[in-house]
């Protein structure tokens, strides 16, 4: 069920575009920011609230890559698969944080702490390798490195 | 201003801290004077100074920014709405620089974006910011509230009746979004699909629209035109094209960077000089010069000047001038594959050579990086460099996912075979 405050969010991103279709990308971000992923029914009811056909939110639903269809962990692992990073070794950063997690990219430990996804260049290779954990940009890493960070991430 | 910060217009401001130039500091040293300078000109003399700049684009295009501001149709030709668009949807691989420019020195961008609207009479200006850039887009947010507060931004610009509007779009993930049209679609809640050309967004954009759309790098660079004449920004250049560049240099090499110098510095300054060569241990093999779309560079072509004819005389592009350096211990193979899955993965999925001839490409990289490539999957990787070319795509996407294919076929030939006739990778 959209919140009255997701409602209030939506609506504040009508007043900036010309068609209700220009708000339908940011009102499922809105939803997905509390309830961390967008589920059909959450497509329905942001199609509904806006006045468009289902279609055409499941056409964008599909798309984007920072739009989450499944339940994620309470953290995203983002980690830079591009090529300065590979360069720099970053495909055995991946091996060593998928034993590590126990998980293969795409999935969620089964404590529901760290989701495992693969990223695009992340404007950062000069330091590489990088990955994001939530928010938060780190880099240089090692396998010992990664080891300290996930230990702050509970 | 020093000398120093003179020859580095767009960073000479930065905080060695890494922290934002904030509005007073930005005002204190020149800020917001190229704004004023441009709010005293007409739209046609504002353009007149960036055409007569030469400042090419940024984002890997390098089309001419004034000429491209000059398409648009005037007001009295084409009434009603039109936008200016700045693109930081930096994610081409191995390109850093436009993250540097919006951390270091945000209200730069805001004035070059306000400068670009004056140019083409736009009111309302979108900033369409990688979603994964959360630190850019947090200062960018806090300078544009300044700016506001200020006067810069809004209805009434510094008291001079014009009306510029400021927003700030996240995208919602994917490459494709960084293509012109692509992101148009994003910005109008659509799929980053791009769109055939002509009509060019210029025309034709945003809900329809006349949209002039620029790199982050592109619109940093209008304050210092307006403020110190194209006169001046010409003479900051070593070739023919205007101004200085962000060029960078990533892979294993002693110190990996960025550094803003005269367009048309040498290859080989850059990347011995400022980068200090290759890490211990290691032999320069080649380099792509501007990112994963850009064909290799090899020793022979060391002393190229960085500038875009110039690199495009050399077999590539300059591309967005931040350069990957492939060294002797890592495998030329590997290095293609981790590349062509990223725009096999990116590809939007809409035109049949993309969509399709992608990840074949990437399938064959990776069967012949596993030791079960066959004899003619060389023959294969091939004819798509032949057929998938930009008058068969919508974009420049799959196109430019070919170009270091192709350089890679002609030049690592020997690794290519070596990988089939063993059955395996020489450098596991």
């Amino acid at each position: 069920m959209l919140t009255d405050h997701d409602k209030q969010e939506i609506q504040a991103e009508l007043a900036r575009t010309p068609s209700r279709r220009g708000a339908l990308i940011e009102a499922l971000r809105v939803v997905q920011r509390r309830a961390g992923w967008v589920s059909n029914a959450d497509v329905v009811e942001v199609a509904a609230f806006l006045g468009l056909p289902v279609s055409q939110a499941e056409d964008v639903a599909t798309f984007y890559s920072m739009i989450f269809r499944q339940e994620v962990g309470r953290h995203v692992i983002l980690l830079c698969d591009s090529v300065s990073c590979w360069v720099n070794r970053a495909d055995a950063l991946l091996t060593h944080l998928r034993s590590r997690l126990g998980i293969r990219l795409g999935q969620t430990t089964a404590d529901g702490r760290f989701t495992l996804l693969p990223a695009a260049c992340l404007g950062a290779c000069d330091r590489g390798p990088v990955m994001k954990v939530d928010e938060d940009l780190h880099t240089h890493l090692t396998a010992e490195k990664i080891d300290r960070i996930l230990e702050s991430y509970p | 201003m020093t000398p120093a910060a003179l020859e580095k217009p767009l960073t000479g401001r930065m905080r060695a801290d890494g922290s934002p130039v904030l509005l007073r500091a930005y005002e204190a040293a020149g800020g917001y004077q190229g704004l004023r300078k441009a709010l005293g000109l007409s739209p046609k003399d504002i353009q007149g100074e960036i055409h007569r700049a030469k400042l090419r684009g940024r984002g890997g295009g390098g089309f001419d920014t004034g000429v491209k501001m000059g398409l648009m149709p005037p007001p009295a030709d084409l009434p009603g709405e039109r936008y200016v668009v700045a693109n930081a949807d930096e994610m081409e691989p191995g390109t850093m620089k436009d993250r540097w420019l919006m951390e270091g020195d945000p209200h730069q961008l805001i004035e070059g974006l306000l400068i670009a609207a004056l140019a083409v009479e736009a009111q309302t200006a979108f900033l369409f910011i990688r979603g994964e850039y959360g630190e850019p887009m947090a200062r960018l947010q806090q300078a544009l509230g300044e700016a506001a507060a200020a006067g810069y931004v809004g209805a009434n610009v510094l008291g001079s009746g014009r009306r510029v509007e400021v927003y700030v779009h996240p995208s919602a993930g994917r490459y494709i979004c960084g293509e012109e049209t692509g992101l148009l679609g994003a910005l109008e809640g659509r799929r980053a699909v791009p769109r055939a050309k002509p009509p060019f967004p210029v025309v034709s954009g945003l809900w329809g629209r006349p949209t002039l759309i620029d790199n982050v790098e592109t619109l940093c660079n209008l304050p210092h035109i307006l403020a110190r004449g194209a006169a001046w920004y010409l003479g900051l250049s070593l070739g023919p094209d205007g101004g200085t560049k962000l060029f960078g240099v990533s892979g294993r090499v002693k110190r990996p960077g960025l550094w803003e110098l005269p367009m048309g510095t040498p290859l080989r300054e850059i990347l011995f000089d400022h980068a200090g060569g290759m890490a211990d241990g290691l032999n320069f093999r080649a380099l792509l010069p501007g990112g994963a779309s850009t064909n290799f560079l090899l020793d022979a072509h060391l002393d190229v000047a960085m500038d875009f004819a110039s690199v495009e005389k050399a077999g590539s592009r300059l591309g967005t001038g931040t350069m990957i350096v492939l060294d002797d211990r890592t495998c030329p193979v590997g290095m293609l594959l981790s590349m062509e899955r990223f725009f096999a993965r990116e590809s939007c999925g809409w035109c049949t050579p993309c969509r399709e001839g992608l990840p074949w490409v990437a399938n064959t990289l990776e069967a012949i990086e596993d030791g079960r490539g066959e004899e003619g999957d060389l023959q294969v990787l091939a004819d798509h460099v032949r057929l998938i070319k930009m008058s068969a795509t919508f974009c420049a996407l799959a196109p430019g996912a070919m170009e270091p294919l192709r350089g890679a076929m002609q030049y690592f030939r020997d690794d290519f075979e070596r990988h089939v006739r063993e059955k395996r990778c020489p450098w596991k």
